[in-house]
């Protein structure tokens, strides 16, 4: 469910050390951090190692790996994280085609489901 | 005759507007009070900011009760999630599970909820150890049975056992009416179709649904037929989805104080084609309920894709239709929206 709303249009952007963009919780409700089982994207079909990935939100930055033990902080229904990617140089200006999806572990489903949404982003020179 | 049954909406209806910013708690509890749903239930993990991990602000719980006043309604369910999977590779011990839940409990009473909503895979023993907690509090804890999980299946059979031997008023349940489906969703096999699966395979599974046949041999023909990826997904529904029998919610009756109203699609002639609510009405006055039927809107997710969901629109031609069923004199605002 709100898969097509995952990535947030127009939030493309480079920044130190990489780029970033927003992303929101394909959930109807939030979900505490350390249930984030995964996060992966892709940059124009090439995927990103998951070492490069930081996921921050309200100021605060975590690994994917730091995400897993974090207890007293979630993504909330419908917030916008930060996805950063590691990446010298970040990216060239122009058109990228950003894919983005999570692995939620929710207690009460017989299965991890994972959910993606892919967008044609924009990045100012 | 006008039955005792009442009328709300669970605010999981709206999340599509919600989600995107589109319409805030306010909204969602005015548009339910202008169609004389004036029972709100919630998710507090999706109406309120940061719960349960940073707890709930004052302000936010005051501004819950400002708007209940405001628009004259009536709190009835706050849903929450108890997540026993929290840590990756063990499952929550069993007294934390139990201490989670009394923050729900107290949570619930501080929103003036009479009942709180379990998942229904959350053990019966937990639910029995809070027990006591939630009736100092006034609180009912009410395990949402859900499907695949119906009233004769032996984990809701054990559940109720175990309810009654303890003896405890503060145990019951909330079903969820998507257990009787009794045809398969048309925004379903919508969806499956634009997913790419064939014609011929669609309409298969859709009368193999009707014939009530087996999910395994659905599955099975579909493989027979050279289905792969989205066909067996659409086949593998029916594992999760079967036409249940409203009249078995009579044998716990007097467990059940609340109701979702499940639908997926409510047509502009104000009918659900794919759960009988005919008959679920006519079997829930049969038993006396006297709760409230909470609107669940769950089309949105199995639309998104082609079209931006209307959730209030949909919401609306439920509460009409329920407020038909129910002998209602016509609703006003229904009326005048109709």
């Amino acid at each position: 469910m709100m898969d097509n709303k995952m990535i947030v249009e127009g939030s493309l952007e480079n920044v130190e050390g990489g780029f970033a963009f927003l992303g929101r919780l394909p959930y109807y409700r939030g979900l505490g951090l350390s249930m984030v089982e995964d996060i992966a994207v892709s940059v124009d079909g090439s995927p990103v190692p998951r070492e490069a990935i930081r996921f921050s939100v309200r100021g605060k930055t975590y690994t994917l790996d730091e995400m897993e033990r974090v207890y007293d902080n979630r993504w909330n229904f419908g917030e916008q994280a930060r996805i950063i990617v590691l990446q010298d140089g970040g990216l060239t200006p122009g058109s990228h085609r950003i894919e983005f999806a999570t692995r939620l572990r929710i207690s009460y489903l017989p299965m991890v489901p994972t959910t993606r949404d892919s967008k044609e982003m924009s990045l100012a020179a | 005759m006008t039955s005792q049954i009442k009328r709300g909406v669970s605010l999981y209806s709206y999340q599509n507007e919600t989600f995107q910013g589109k319409m805030t708690l306010e909204d969602c509890i005015r548009t339910s009070a202008e169609l004389g749903a004036r029972g709100i239930e919630i998710i507090g993990e999706q109406s309120f900011w940061g719960w349960p991990e940073y707890g709930v602000a004052d302000a936010d719980i005051e501004n819950w009760h400002r708007l209940i006043a405001k628009y004259d309604c009536v709190p009835v369910s706050h849903d929450y999630m108890l997540d026993y999977k929290r840590y990756k590779g063990r499952e929550m011990p069993f007294d934390e599970q139990v201490a989670s839940v009394r923050r729900d409990i107290e949570f619930g009473a501080q929103l003036g909820m009479p009942f709180i909503r379990s998942l229904v895979s959350i053990a019966p023993e937990v639910l029995v150890a809070a027990a006591p907690y939630a009736e100092e509090k006034g609180i009912k804890l009410l395990t949402e049975v859900h499907a695949p999980l119906h009233f004769d299946h032996p984990w809701i059979v054990r559940m109720a056992e175990m309810f009654q031997k303890s003896g405890s008023s503060a145990l019951g349940f909330l079903p969820d009416m998507g257990m009787f489906l009794h045809a398969f969703p048309r925004v379903w096999a919508d969806k499956f179709r634009r997913m790419g699966v064939p014609a011929h395979i669609a309409d298969y599974i859709i009368k193999a649904y009707e014939d009530r046949t087996l999910s395994e041999y659905v599955i099975l023909a579909v493989r027979d037929m050279g289905g792969t990826g989205p066909a067996l997904g659409m086949a593998e529904t029916l594992r999760h989805n079967a036409a249940f029998e409203p009249k078995r919610m009579l044998d716990y009756i007097d467990m059940i104080h609340n109701i979702h109203g499940k639908f997926y699609e409510m047509t502009a002639d104000y009918v659900e084609p794919s759960i009988p609510y005919d008959r679920i009405v006519e079997v829930l006055k049969q038993g006396g309920y006297s709760g409230y039927i909470c609107s669940e809107y769950e089309g949105n997710r199995w639309i998104e894709d082609a079209e931006e969901p209307d959730s209030v629109e949909q919401v609306r031609r439920q509460q009409v239709m329920l407020a038909r069923l129910l002998g209602e004199p016509e609703v006003p605002t229904l009326k005048a929206a109709a």
